[in-house]
């Protein structure tokens, strides 16, 4: 479902991604892990059509993104590691609007949205303005959106960052049950290795722009001799912290902080 | 299609839900056509150039249109900042929609500023030559609206945070203001405020405006018209150009 192969980002003289190659199959929750910097969002936006690749090649569905941009997008849906909702509409307008722009006919949108907003238990609040909502439920409805043009895969990046246990939970067992239902190709990156383990079917592991090891849960645990899959991925991308320097994206999160109320 | 027209319908109703944000809109023409208009007043008319509210009324609808074109122009920083411009950038649509969506949208909500400023123009004792007019400086306020709502939508693609907004009001907006005839006539002037007040696309539009709403052409509606619509198709062109560099 998504195939890359030798995929290569660099900015400037920056490489970012040095020749990744991974093969997502169809129905599978694929999970990507790595330290910060080690290139996971920049792979996300280079499957996405945001990023060209450098080199390399990349398949969404026998597709290719760069070319086939607007079928391409079509058949995924992705959750950003920042929200991109519009706080100034209601939840409902905000599942109408992306409706609209992935041409969902009339009939099946509206209950289509129906059904997603009740499964993410925000149907009673669908007319409240998304901006009175909370952390969880604003993911929650940006995750309900990601489904709502029945994508064939999904990315999600960093979904659960800044949610609490409770959240987090609820939020991957509403995700794992459309993966089952609707046979969704997930594609997630996260720091949270419980999560990893728990919900992913494959891991793969970057770090430095390479990647360093794929596999089951239990196949990483088995070659790092580990008991956990935190061990695992200490093992395997050290202990070093990883210090970047604030990107515009960074400063972008401290200005919505304190435009917030 | 639909993608232009939910991006628009978008546009209208952040307008119309923002009421305080349109109450304190309308402030500014308020202030500059009660404290020019009759603060000048008697200077203008001793000049022997008639009532100066006449005067200036088509001069600040144009300004109110101006202003909000590219405060409109400026909510894609804030879609930028808040994450929404991403969820319209990797929709199946081509960007020439959202762009032409934002664009409409903030050109309607900024006619409809200018209707309301109008108002409070009649309010204020402006009255137009005749009533049958108001059809003709319609499309003079949507000419200016979709001129400068593209101008907007070139500079919100462009500019990355909040600190770029005081550059491009100081140094684009408001010259266009002041030296566009919104405030003075434009014949006896000096040769170089001639010259630059006819290299400002505003000029034609408030001129063509004042034109229809009081009879006082100076460059007269043919001309006024070309030239406006030349901008406007330029200015989006370059406001598409713009918008489809955006990088994320």
């Amino acid at each position: 479902m998504i195939r890359a192969e030798n995929l290569v980002k660099t900015f400037g003289d920056f490489t970012a991604v040095r020749g990744i190659s991974f093969d997502v199959k169809q129905g599978e929750i694929f999970a990507f892990l790595g330290p910060n910097g080690a290139g996971k969002t920049t792979t996300i936006k280079m499957l996405t059509t945001l990023l060209k690749p450098t080199s390399g090649t990349i398949e969404l569905d026998g597709l290719n993104p760069t070319l086939k941009q607007k079928e391409a997008r079509q058949r995924f849906g992705i959750v950003f590691q920042d929200p991109s909702l519009d706080n100034e509409q209601t939840a409902y307008e905000n599942m109408e609007l992306h409706g609209i722009l992935y041409h969902v006919p009339r009939k099946v949108r509206v209950e289509r949205i129906e059904t997603l907003l009740k499964i993410f238990e925000l149907w009673d609040r669908k007319d409240d303005y998304v901006k009175q909502f909370s952390g969880g439920m604003k993911r929650r409805l940006e995750i309900a959106r990601g489904f709502l043009h029945t994508p064939k895969i999904l990315f999600l990046d960093e979904p659960t960052l800044g949610l609490d246990p409770q959240s987090r939970n609820q939020l991957w067992t509403h995700v794992k049950r459309l993966n089952e239902t609707e046979k969704t190709t997930v594609f997630l990156t996260t720091h949270y290795m419980d999560e990893a383990d728990r919900v992913a079917h494959r891991i793969a592991i970057i770090d430095h722009g390479n990647l360093i090891a794929q596999g089951t849960s239990a196949e990483l645990k088995a070659s790092t001799n580990t008991d956990s899959l935190e061990n695992a991925f200490l093992a395997l991308t050290g202990d070093s912290i990883r210090d970047e320097s604030a990107s515009s994206a960074d400063n972008m999160r401290q200005v919505v902080k304190m435009w917030r109320r | 299609m639909s993608a232009i027209y939910i991006l628009w319908l978008r546009e209208l109703k952040r307008y119309i839900r923002s009421r305080v944000q349109i109450i304190a809109s309308l402030g500014q023409p308020v202030l500059y056509l009660l404290a020019l208009g009759f603060g000048l007043g008697p200077v203008f008319q001793r000049a022997g150039n008639g009532s100066y509210v006449q005067f200036i009324a088509p001069g600040v609808i144009g300004m109110s249109i101006l202003f909000m074109c590219v405060f409109s122009g400026i909510s894609i920083l804030w879609d930028r900042q808040f994450g929404f411009l991403k969820e319209t950038l990797v929709a199946p649509v081509p960007r020439m929609h959202i762009m032409l969506g934002r664009t409409l949208g903030s050109a309607t909500v900024a006619t409809v500023q200018g209707i309301l400023v109008f108002i409070v123009c009649l309010i204020a004792g402006f009255r137009p030559h005749s009533w049958t007019v108001f059809p003709q400086a319609l499309i003079f306020m949507a000419m200016i609206a979709i001129t400068f709502a593209a101008l907007g939508t070139a500079f919100g693609s462009v500019i990355k945070d909040m600190q770029g907004f005081p550059i491009v009001m100081n140094f684009m907006v408001l010259p266009m203001f002041f030296l566009s005839g919104a405030l003075y006539p434009l014949s006896h002037l000096p040769n170089v405020l001639t010259v630059i007040t006819h290299l400002d696309p505003l000029t034609y539009g408030i001129d063509g405006l004042r034109g229809s709403l009081i009879g006082v052409w100076h460059f007269g509606f043919a001309l006024d018209v070309a030239v406006m619509a030349a901008i406007a198709a330029a200015f989006l062109s370059l406001g598409a150009y713009m918008f489809s560099k955006i990088q994320l």
